[in-house]
């Protein structure tokens, strides 16, 4: 079964961090990736640039309405994501407990609508 | 397993129906466990057959107990029946939808049936089990025997429908009978084994602590013409003193572990009960400050009901009806039987007859066994001659 992982996190404390903090977490991300790559049940994955950087479209009534960052205001922002190939959702979990971001912000584990 | 949720529980369902007319008849087989999954695979290939989805269908129809044989070396757990509570009990599920659908699915009990031992309408319960079963088959949750080191994680939904069953059995809420035996046997039987299994957990050793101070006292609970008689009118003669004795020991047991919990606190009071000579003896100061305890840990509106009836008991009903007005006005429990006969109970006390027959026929209309029914109508018109 595949699995989408959302990474979710505080963005403001992530651009806090020291050059040395964020070398740290890139190393435990790229173990991650090799881990996972080896265990084979990684099939993707992206790190995403800041909701500062995002751009909302909607479209009502037939006009394009664009608007500067995400629409709503949260606490935690997505900041990344894997897709995996999982067993099942024990697997999932599993998986979603060893990413890095899980220790300060949270992984929601979203079953792929396979169409 | 089937593949198929529905079918799948609906079949354990049958086998479990089936295997309690057999039982009843034949005797309980020298291994239980297969003879369930056995029968279940059974009637699985049946309905299958009948519903002639065709030759993929049937191969879906994986060996229930061969599935199991496997995934039992893992846990470590030796009760079928256990086992696949366990596989219900899975952490991504809401603990009241683990419980429920434990319920529907291993114990066969309905949907009003749970609903009641919920308190919500039915309605409400029959969504969150289908809801429950969606994500079941969409998130991909597995039917297997959690791992030994998950097991922990999951033994908190486990305690909670042992319990649940426990007090389905022992004032079952739909029938003619108060006490359905079968259904507390089987919740001693599987808290016996959940203890055997985890030792070191002082809540499980606890919650088969407070089954048996309370089956213990079964013998007391209900006369001869099947009439439910109140604590302070048994006779504590027919009270079992060894199953007594067995809870208090189980009960110190977990206590040694120094890990509070809402099960040890819960058997406590329990054998407060069973251990006192009389009625006259009971320590209701001790209670009652064993459900303020139990209040802190568990808020939940019943625990302030049974608070309640405590501080009554120990300050006077004028105390407890403060307590039971207070929580008439939060609007919880309002459909519940006890909360209008507690307050009947307590105006009867305060020699206030009239207010006090109004709330025994809000508690008549509300009761849901014949037995229940009739101890209140017997108080009504007590209330009512006075």
């Amino acid at each position: 079964m595949r699995y989408a992982l959302l990474i979710c996190g505080d963005e403001k404390g992530m651009e806090a961090r020291s050059p040395e903090e964020a070398s740290a977490t890139l190393n435990e991300y790229l173990a991650f990736g090799e881990e996972m790559g080896k265990r084979g049940v990684l099939q993707g994955g992206e790190r995403l640039r800041p909701t500062t950087d995002a751009t909302t479209v909607r479209v009502r009534d037939g006009e394009v309405l664009t608007s500067d960052g995400p629409f709503a205001e949260t606490k935690e922002q997505m900041g990344g994501f894997y897709l995996v190939d999982c067993k099942d959702l024990d697997e999932a979990i599993d998986v979603a407990a060893k990413i890095p971001g899980a220790r300060d912000g949270s992984i929601e584990v979203r079953p792929i609508w396979e169409i | 397993m089937t593949g198929d949720w529905d079918v799948a529980e609906e079949c354990a369902q049958d086998a479990f129906a089936l295997a309690l007319e057999r039982w009843q008849r034949d005797g309980i087989p020298r291994n239980p466990g297969a003879w369930l999954t056995t029968a279940a695979r059974n009637r699985a290939i049946d309905r299958m057959r009948r519903a002639a989805t065709g030759a993929s269908k049937l191969q879906e129809v994986a060996v229930l107990s061969a599935d199991h044989s496997r995934d039992s070396d893992q846990s470590g757990v030796g009760d079928d029946r256990l086992r696949l509570i366990f596989t219900c009990c899975h952490p991504a599920l809401a603990l009241e939808a683990q419980v429920a659908l434990t319920l529907r699915t291993l114990v066969g009990l309905t949907t009003p049936e749970i609903a009641r031992a919920f308190l919500v309408p039915e309605p409400t319960m029959s969504q969150r089990l289908v809801r429950a079963k969606r994500k079941i088959r969409n998130a991909g949750i597995p039917y297997r025997v959690p791992p030994a080191h998950l097991l922990p994680e999951r033994t908190g939904a486990v305690l909670a429908v042992l319990y649940l069953l426990f007090n389905e059995g022992y004032a079952a809420s739909a029938g003619a009978d108060l006490v359905r035996q079968s259904l507390t046997d089987e919740a001693i039987r599987l808290a016996r084994t959940l203890t055997e299994l985890m030792p070191d957990e002082p809540e499980a050793r606890a919650l088969l602590a407070l089954m048996l101070l309370h089956d213990a006292r079964r013998a007391g609970r209900v006369d001869d013409a099947g009439d439910l008689v109140p604590l302070e009118e048994q006779d504590r003669s027919r009270w079992d003193r060894q199953t007594i004795d067995e809870g208090v020991e189980l009960l110190d047991a977990a206590l040694r572990r120094a890990r509070p919990g809402p099960y040890q606190v819960q058997a406590a009071i329990a054998a407060c009960h069973a251990t006192a000579p009389d009625a006259e003896a009971t320590d209701w100061a001790q209670i009652a400050a064993l459900y303020g305890e139990l209040s802190r840990m568990a808020p939940t509106p019943v625990v302030a009901l049974n608070r309640a009836v405590a501080v009554a008991m120990a300050e006077g009903p004028e105390a407890g009806l403060a307590l039971v007005d207070e929580l008439e006005g939060s609007g919880a429990l309002r459909d519940y039987h006890l909360l209008a006969a507690t307050r009947a109970d307590l105006l009867r006390r305060l020699a206030r007859p009239a207010e006090a027959a109004v709330a025994y026929r809000q508690a008549l209309d509300l009761a849901g066994t014949e037995a229940e029914r009739r101890y209140l109508a017997r108080r009504l018109a007590e209330t009512e001659r006075a």
